[in-house]
């Protein structure tokens, strides 16, 4: 499954970093602590997070993640996007909280 | 020049994990028991006790920096020090705007007074102070610095509330002062998160919530004198002034 393919199913906002929309997933993972993500996150993930610094753009390139969530409405940092759009990972959106998101990608992901 | 030891992290009262015994009038006991030439006042989220603190180390000898630990949106750790009193209370008003309206739990986390001189009780504070403040981390060193203020994220060795446990590493364009490390931290296990930020000078204190922990850690502050110019110069490295920690 492509990025693009969760954006319509889930119905999530697109922020920016679209050249990467035809990316990979191979599954999730969600943290709010950047330390655990670069740590454990694994290639082609999709980050479920609320958090919106932009080292969160500099940690999913370093992991090389398929896109970042982000979740209960909230919106990138100005220097965040920039970054993403530079990286072209993709940063969506939705109004959800984690639990929901990360449950419906789960369900998504296991079929 | 000459060499002040310094411990730049010390909770009061105030701080809901405080322990009581952290009145103004014993903290400043303890450091001069200890031998302290500065300490810092750091609650979470608040300056209340500054002011106070202040006044009654002066009597005693030692030098205070005056300021707070604030907690980021990020969940992020940062003490933060203001000159005077004119910019503490500045700040002191951004905190009040920026902290959420979440009231306080006592059983759970404690009091949040503010005593007088005479450790009487003056104040409770409602909001619960371990709250972070819904301002990111670059919009509270934008302000700490547009008030001439001294910005340390803290502990940064720590698995919670550390800017490397929240932001993964120190963000390379981060306007900061220093960093501080925790009291039993090894210096080279932080090294490799500096990243461009290698050489920024790194300060050891005890983040004391009771008093026997005050001065437990410390750094050395070498410069001419004991002002907060000083301060930033010695953390600056210019003029050769510098921080020394064991």
């Amino acid at each position: 499954m492509q990025v693009k393919d969760i954006i319509t199913i889930l119905d999530l906002k697109v922020f920016g970093g679209s050249q990467g929309l035809d990316r990979e997933i191979t599954g999730g993972y969600a943290s709010d602590l950047l330390s655990d993500v670069m740590g454990h996150a694994e290639e082609g993930k999709i980050w479920i997070t609320l958090q919106t610094h932009k080292n969160v753009i500099a940690i999913a390139s370093l992991k090389e993640l398929a896109a970042v969530i982000l979740v209960k409405g909230a919106e990138p940092e100005a220097d965040m996007l920039a970054q993403a759009e530079e990286e072209g990972i993709p940063v969506l959106g939705t109004g959800d909280q984690a639990f929901e998101t990360t449950g419906k990608l789960f369900n998504l992901l296991s079929r | 020049m000459n060499r002040y030891r310094a411990d730049l992290h010390i909770h009061t009262v105030l701080s809901p994990c405080g322990d009581l015994e952290m009145s103004p009038a014993i903290i400043v006991e303890k450091a001069r028991e200890k031998a302290l030439d500065i300490i810092g006042i750091t609650d979470h989220n608040t300056t209340r006790h500054c002011k106070l603190i202040n006044k009654l180390a002066e009597h005693a000898g030692i030098f205070v920096l005056m300021g707070t630990e604030v907690t980021t949106r990020e969940e992020v750790h940062c003490l933060t020090f203001f000159e005077n009193d004119d910019q503490l209370s500045e700040f002191q008003t951004y905190l009040e705007k920026h902290l959420p309206p979440i009231p306080n739990n006592t059983e759970n986390f404690g009091y949040q007074v503010v005593v007088n001189e005479d450790e009487q009780i003056i104040d409770e504070i409602e909001f619960l102070l371990l709250s972070a403040l819904d301002q990111s981390i670059d919009q509270v060193e934008k302000k700490v610095h547009s008030l001439g203020g001294i910005f340390i994220p803290a502990h940064i060795d720590r698995p919670s509330y550390s800017i490397i446990s929240q932001l993964g590493f120190i963000p390379t364009d981060l306007l900061i002062d220093g960093i501080e490390i925790s009291a039993n931290c090894k210096i080279q296990s932080v090294i490799p998160f500096l990243g461009k930020q290698a050489g920024i000078s790194i300060i050891r204190n005890s983040d004391a919530h009771y008093a026997e922990n005050i001065g437990k850690a410390v750094s050395t502050f070498e410069m001419e004198l004991r002002t907060f110019n000083e301060v930033k110069m010695a953390l600056q490295g210019k003029l050769g002034r510098k921080v020394i920690i064991e």
